[in-house]
């Protein structure tokens, strides 16, 4: 079973029950120092791998770049 | 953090009047920005050319972001991170990539940038207070980019930023300050650092606005745009250092007509 969720403005299925820990585990290969928001709010880590998404969750995974 | 090494006179304006920012201390007053660099390698080398304590930089998509080789190179230079919010428009936005920053870097420094017009990118004076306001009641240090009003920025500090940092010009353009008097005004106006962030292109833009008061300068285009950005970092380096000493010198006043510096006794009648 697998649910739609929106990871960074694009339609992904993640399996059901998965956690935000398990999507940064996925998406976060070769970044550190990683920040989650889900739907509009911030997911500190200390709640990653509590916090299961629901079908319709928008997420954003976020790391650090340069800029001015 | 690493210290900078000053020539002795700089070594003395400092420790009379030392530059703190949220209750730190830095010996360099070129705070630099990230953005804009060819490469990686360069990073390195344009960080310690200018001598830089304070380092702006970003958070993105991680398809987008620059990975973890930047904070890496940012760690080994010593540096003091500074996250912006570039691209929010709204109050909204700005805090909750602010909060994001806090998350990912661990800190609670936020240069706080909202911006109201795609062309020229200058601030959204009402969006701006808002976020600081709320911002501070959440425990940041908060440096808001600004416009050149000195209402404005006292008003950003009155609601407890942490410095007011002006633009020159808008961001990216180099041209410069273009409303030195307003610089100097805003100075006036606040106790807290004035930084003045954005529209330098070269290095006299940076001296004059120490010169002009100013308690540092931050600036990002000028540097990693520039044909050589390592010259170019040591030049901002020598101009900040420059301005600050010429400021602490005391200029000589502005006159109409000439007044010569050699003197007319004993000028012999040939």
């Amino acid at each position: 079973m697998t649910i739609q969720v929106t990871v960074n403005g694009a339609p992904t299925d993640v399996a059901d029950g998965a956690t935000v820990a398990a999507l940064v585990a996925d998406r976060s290969t070769g970044h550190d120092r990683v920040a989650v928001a889900l739907n509009g709010g911030v997911v500190p880590r200390s709640r990653w791998t509590a916090t299961a998404l629901a079908p319709g969750d928008r997420l954003e995974v976020l790391a650090p770049t340069a800029g001015g | 953090m690493t210290t900078t090494d000053l020539v002795p006179a700089l070594e003395q304006e400092e420790a009379a009047d030392p530059f703190t920012l949220g209750g730190e201390a830095f010996t360099s007053r070129l705070v630099l920005g990230t953005g804009g660099l060819p490469s990686l390698e360069v990073l390195e080398d344009v960080v310690r050319a200018s001598g830089t304590q304070l380092v702006t930089v970003a958070l993105r998509r991680v398809e987008a972001a620059a990975g973890s080789s930047m904070t890496e190179v940012l760690r080994r230079c010593g540096v003091r991170l500074l996250p912006n919010t570039a691209g929010c428009r709204t109050a909204r936005e700005a805090v909750l990539t602010a909060q994001l920053s806090r998350e990912a870097f661990e800190t609670e420094w936020v240069k706080l940038e909202v911006i109201g017009d795609d062309r020229t990118l200058l601030p959204d004076a009402v969006e701006l207070l808002d976020a600081a306001e709320q911002l501070v009641a959440d425990g940041f240090t908060v440096l808001p980019y600004t416009t050149d009003d000195p209402v404005l920025g006292r008003r950003l500090a009155d609601v407890g930023c942490a410095a007011v940092m002006p633009l020159g010009s808008p961001i990216g353009s180099g041209l410069g300050i273009r409303n030195p008097h307003a610089i100097a005004l805003l100075r006036e106006q606040v106790d807290v650092p004035v930084v003045l962030d954005a529209g330098i292109g070269t290095a006299s833009d940076a001296a004059l606005a120490m010169e002009l008061g100013c308690d540092a300068v931050l600036l990002a285009s000028a540097v990693t745009r520039a044909r050589l950005p390592v010259q170019m970092a040591l030049a901002m380096r020598q101009a900040v250092e420059g301005g600050r000493l010429a400021r602490g010198a005391g200029r000589i006043p502005r006159r109409w007509h000439a007044e010569a510096s050699t003197s007319m006794a004993g000028l012999p009648d040939l």
